[in-house]
């Protein structure tokens, strides 16, 4: 049978998703079901005078009506900030107390105050406008930048600053830069953004009264996650009382990680009023209350000799954390940012300081890359100056910084196993017909257009493991990943992930692996995942991890089946064990043709017995059934990297700029399905390409959301977009046997450095992200004038 | 949403008879459905126009179209008479929002609605229409007065919008990027005697720039409003475009709408 690994099998789940066949969160009813609609609060700060319910509840088809007073009488614990950070000083990070609904103050537009509900969803909404909140309105922060110097929100939290953290050395940092012949030095803003998975957040929980049984289903990334934070932090129900099923899912980019306020209220209410309960967000929510990205305040300097070496760097940070620290919050802008702030590049001294503050805006999480799109783009466009300041080619400064050796020692932390930096840029350069640049631009310069050319050469730690280590870093749970693989008596089987799948194609790319391990035809094999009854413990899906950690837990549970598989084919074919061998889904005896299939040998080992005798095929003392259970904790991170190459064309009288090529080639290690992984770099270029030119999302000086719908919030679209080149360099990963580094969030890491660095190339300026046509016709118009000027 | 009741009209006058000061003409339901979603909006009574066949369709005579109002965007943009007569008019339809809304919206939804960004009101003001409803008819220089506002009386049905063919014309956009409505749109029409040049999406409604429309009926060349300046002031501003952009965006549009003619 010739290897699945590597081949572009078609995605077995498209069929179902694409004929509107999927059944996500919201295509979920109960009998008896009620609909939940959410009070929320209309402004970004306030005191909660009093909260009056009493018309609410005598409105038409109103079941209840409970408030932040309610959840805490109930005792349900508030939402959880996972990841524990020091600040330089070694004092612990601060964090606001977060009730699933609030208490005496509410924090953000949007912020939970009341759940309505209601025996249909009109009735809810309805009744919600009739519950009445008295605000004491006060004075929103919501600069980022200006955080530390406004009105403090929580009284114990000065400065509204959470940690000021470090990773580096300072002192190092200062020898560098004395001898360093010149310093580059830049402040950008890493542009706040909206997740918009094109599903909406939703939820719906069935409460049992007879076994105190709750099923919550809910679009998550991680139900595993989602109940044990349920369960142990909330207090909604013990862990073998709450089931928590994540169906289909429809994207999530991280910001589905961790469970909501809304899961926890539906969870806790369907308890209390014994009745199912069903929310799902309508877009306006969504773009209230579903955790922001990015929005990084940053001053980073380049300390460099005149040949171009890389002497030393510092990044200094101030990341928004919005209203309340979100679970995953105050790990991105730290562990998952600092590590990859110096690149792919030696450098010989480092840090990065991070000041997290709270503003009064929505909760700021993990989105798509998740601290390294930041980490890139600062050091990807401050190279890009240096480049420019120091006379050099854009490539020829990143080829001499490389390192050439592997494994090797980066700066801050990481000791990256493979790669080779040197071979994906030339390859790119090829790909991107680099040369041919200037015969291009000229072309461009003849229709009266800009061309500009950028390049983007990144790295990022994926995978997030191991265990232990993230877990001395802070880390609330451990980062290992499950696998069950269950045969059938009939020989088809049936894999567990603890990862989950909303896009990634884990039906078909887990089943290849399974395919190839087992030697089972691919249709035979059936991916099962998001349902914490089903298949054992895990930790979903973010941070590039399911294929390198959960596709190695596929791997080592499959060789158990093998070596369990060897034993019984041994003695049903009367062998030693040595001397069997497994290949192509077939037990053979060595130098011999005596064979079983492992459909025969599942079929035995759950019928153990012969028909007429005594008599069993299973060697003494082995239990009946076929499958294995394998928990899969990586020693290292995994490090895919990749250099990518943009062209724009500005239009220099209206500021229009289109990314007119596109060329990305990466190196994730073995790649299992080249399709898939296209998707993936598809998508999270396009979405880079969104946050360097047309995403942004604004709040006003009050704190209103202004950019709260798609007629605000530019999403880049089909149209705005070139045919992508795609190709790859491969570096196997030594840390996992399939050799995979992980493909989701490269493409959101590397694009809105090459497409800003082609921008900025155009129009020979430092302009900030989004580059909107008027920022950029603003720019050419000041070049215009400068040029009629000296003329 | 909130409940509504739901009317399907067999004919205008069933239509207009059903119509009151807390009902709305359903056509595309483009701009209606999403004012209501949102609770911007409620109407005790949604009239249904969309069954109207009189109310639909595209006739080219010597000197006119005549664009029935339920007429879609994409029946438009997609009409061979409509591309042979008066090209531009087609482009402006085929440049309309995205493809789900260019099949639902109609050129009378629009008219009536007259948001300060829509393109088809300057269309109107380009090609010198008449827009003729079930009891008269209304130049467009009269029809789109102030923002959201038309003259359109209660249970006032437009049944026609009747188009001058010009000599030459085009439509130059720039679309929010965001909703792809026009940032500014400007459109230039050269008839028998003179020039029209209707912009749109930079003020609070639609209009007809007198200076440049001037200088262009004068010499009809994008030469004639080189030396041109357009002041910014009572221009909109948003977070999308400031009115320095938008002033300096209805010159470069003028100018490359006349070089396409
Ligand atoms: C995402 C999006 C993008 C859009 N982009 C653009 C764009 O780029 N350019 C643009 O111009 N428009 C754009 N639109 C608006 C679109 O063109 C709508 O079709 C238009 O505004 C309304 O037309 P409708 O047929 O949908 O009207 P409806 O929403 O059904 O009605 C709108 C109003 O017109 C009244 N009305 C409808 N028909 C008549 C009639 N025959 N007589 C009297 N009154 C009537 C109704 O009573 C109502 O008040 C966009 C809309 C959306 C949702």
């Amino acid at each position: 049978m010739a290897s699945l690994v590597g081949s572009r099998v078609e995605r077995k789940e498209d069929k179902k998703l694409l004929t509107g066949r999927g059944k996500y969160t919201a295509d979920v009813n109960f009998v008896n079901q009620t609909f939940a609609y959410f009070v929320r609060s209309p402004h970004a700060r306030a005191q909660i005078k009093k909260v009056d319910t009493s018309k609410a509840l005598k409105a038409s088809g109103v079941v209840a009506v409970l408030t932040g007073a309610d959840i805490a009488n109930d005792k349900i614990g508030g939402l959880i900030a996972g990841w524990r950070i020091k600040s330089e000083d070694g004092s612990d990070m601060k964090v606001p107390a977060h009730p699933p609904l609030a208490n005496d103050t509410v924090n953000y537009v949007g912020d939970h105050v009341a759940v309505v509900i209601a025996e249909s969803l009109d009735e809810a909404r309805n009744a919600a406008e009739l519950v009445k909140v008295d605000y004491k309105i006060m004075k929103a922060v919501v600069s980022t930048k200006d955080a530390m110097n406004s009105d403090q929100i929580y009284k114990e939290i000065p400065k509204n600053l959470c940690f000021d953290w470090l990773l580096g050395d300072r002192a190092k940092v200062k020898e560098a830069f004395d001898k360093a012949d010149k310093i580059i030095k830049i402040d950008l803003i890493n542009n706040r953004l909206v997740p918009n998975a094109m599903e909406p957040r939703a939820a719906n929980a069935d409460y049992n009264p007879s076994t105190e049984e709750i099923t919550l289903y809910t679009t998550s990334q991680n139900p595993h996650l989602a109940r044990i934070i349920i369960s142990a932090f909330n207090g909604v129900a013990p862990e073998n009382k709450l089931r928590v099923i994540a169906p289909d899912v429809g994207g999530g980019f991280g910001s589905k990680i961790y469970p909501y306020a809304e899961e926890v209220v539906c969870s806790w209410a369907a308890k209390k009023i014994e009745r199912p309960i069903k929310w799902v967000a309508d877009r306006t929510e969504s773009f209230l209350s579903d955790c922001h990205g990015r929005d990084h305040v940053t001053h980073a300097e380049l300390a460099v000799k005149n040949d171009g070496t890389f002497l030393g760097f510092k990044n200094e940070t101030i990341a928004n954390i919005g209203a309340y620290a979100s679970v995953f919050a105050t790990v991105t802008p730290t562990y998952l940012f600092g590590p990859c702030a110096t690149g792919v590049y030696k450098m010989p001294a480092a840090y990065t300081n991070v000041k997290a503050v709270f503003t009064n805006t929505a909760p700021v999480d993990a989105y798509r890359g998740a601290g390294r799109p930041e980490a890139t783009y600062t050091i990807e466009t401050i190279v890009e100056k240096a480049a420019r300041e120091l006379g050099m080619d854009p490539a020829e400064i990143r080829m001499k910084n490389f390192p050439t050796q592997f494994p090797f020692q980066q700066t801050l932390v990481h000791s990256v196993d493979s790669g080779d930096y040197v071979a994906g840029l030339n390859k790119s350069m090829e790909v991107a017909d680099y040369k041919g640049f200037e015969k291009r631009k000229r072309e461009s310069e003849s229709k009266g257009k800009l061309r500009g050319i950028g390049l983007c050469s990144y790295f990022e730690a994926c995978g997030i493991a191991p265990s232990p280590v993230v877990m001395m870093l802070g880390c609330g749970i451990g980062l290992w990943e499950s696998a069950e693989v269950r045969f059938n008596p009939t020989g088809n089987v049936t894999v567990f992930t603890g990862s989950h799948s909303h896009g990634q194609g884990h039906d078909t790319t887990f089943a290849q692996i399974a395919a190839d391990q087992l030697g089972v035809p691919i249709e035979n094999i059936e991916i099962s995942h998001g349902d914490t009854d089903k298949g054992p413990f895990g930790y979903g899906t973010y941070g590039s991890r399911s294929l390198t950690v959960g596709g190695t837990a596929i791997v080592k549970a499959c060789e158990k089946i093998i070596a369990k598989g060897k034993r019984v084919a041994a003695k049903m074919l009367e062998a030693s064990e040595d001397d069997v061998e497994f290949s192509n889904g077939e037990f053979v005896v060595a130098k011999s043709n005596k064979k079983k299939t492992i459909g025969e040998i599942a079929f035995a080992c759950y019928l153990p017995g012969t028909y007429g005798e005594v008599k069993s095929p299973l060697p003494e003392g082995e239990e009946p059934g076929l499958k294995e259970t394998s928990f899969f904790d990586p020693v290292n991170f995994s490090f895919p990297a990749g250099s990518h190459i943009c062209e724009v064309e500005v239009d220099p009288e209206t500021g229009e700029t289109k990314v007119v090529k596109y060329t990305a080639v990466d190196d994730f290690g073995t790649i299992i399905n080249p399709l898939v992984v296209e998707g993936q770099v598809h998508g999270g270029v396009v979405q880079g390409i969104g946050q360097a030119l047309y995403e942004e999302c604004r709040y006003d000086n009050s704190g209103q959301l202004i950019t709260a719908s798609y007629m605000d919030y530019t999403m880049p679209r089909a149209d705005n977009l070139p045919e992508f080149k795609l190709d790859w360099t491969c570096t196997p990963s030594t840390t996992n046997p399939l050799g995979t580094k992980g493909c989701g969030e490269a493409g959101a890491i590397a694009a809105p450095a090459a497409v800003m660095n082609a921008v900025m190339n155009a129009i020979g300026a430092e302009i900030s992200m989004p580059a909107t046509a008027e920022k950029v016709w603003k720019v050419c118009n000041q070049n215009k004038k400068r040029n009629s000027e000296a003329a | 949403m909130k409940t509504f009741n739901y009317h399907s009209a067999k004919n205008v006058k069933e239509a207009s008879k059903l119509a009151s000061s807390n009902s709305v003409f359903l056509a595309g339901g483009m701009s209606t459905i999403p004012s209501m979603k949102l609770g911007f909006a409620n109407y005790r009574d949604i009239i249904d126009i969309k069954g109207i066949k009189s109310l639909s369709g595209i006739k080219v005579s010597g000197k006119t179209v005549k664009i029935g109002a339920t007429t879609k965007h994409v029946e438009v943009a997609n009409s061979k008479d409509v591309k042979k007569a008066i090209p531009s008019l087609a482009a402006l339809a085929e440049g309309i929002g995205d493809p789900q809304v260019r099949n639902r919206g109609t050129i009378g939804g629009s008219i009536a609605n007259n948001d300060p960004s829509a393109d088809y009101p300057s269309a109107c003001i380009a090609l010198n229409a008449v827009i003729h409803t079930n009891n008269r008819k209304i130049d467009a220089d009269k029809f789109f007065k102030s923002m959201f506002e038309t003259p359109l009386k209660s249970g006032e049905i437009i049944e026609v919008i009747e188009f001058a063919i010009p000599e030459k014309s085009n439509y130059q956009k720039y679309p929010n990027p965001a909703s792809r409505y026009a940032i500014v749109g400007v459109y230039v029409a050269k008839h028998k005697s003179s020039v029209n040049v209707a912009v749109t999406g930079a003020k609070s409604c639609v209009y007809n720039d007198k200076d440049l429309a001037k200088a262009l009926t004068s010499k009809f060349s994008s030469s004639s409003i080189d030396n041109f300046s357009i002041s910014s002031s009572g221009m909109n501003s948003d977070i999308h475009a400031s009115a320095e952009y938008r002033a300096n965006m209805i010159k470069v549009f003028a100018k490359k709408a006349v070089d396409a003619c």
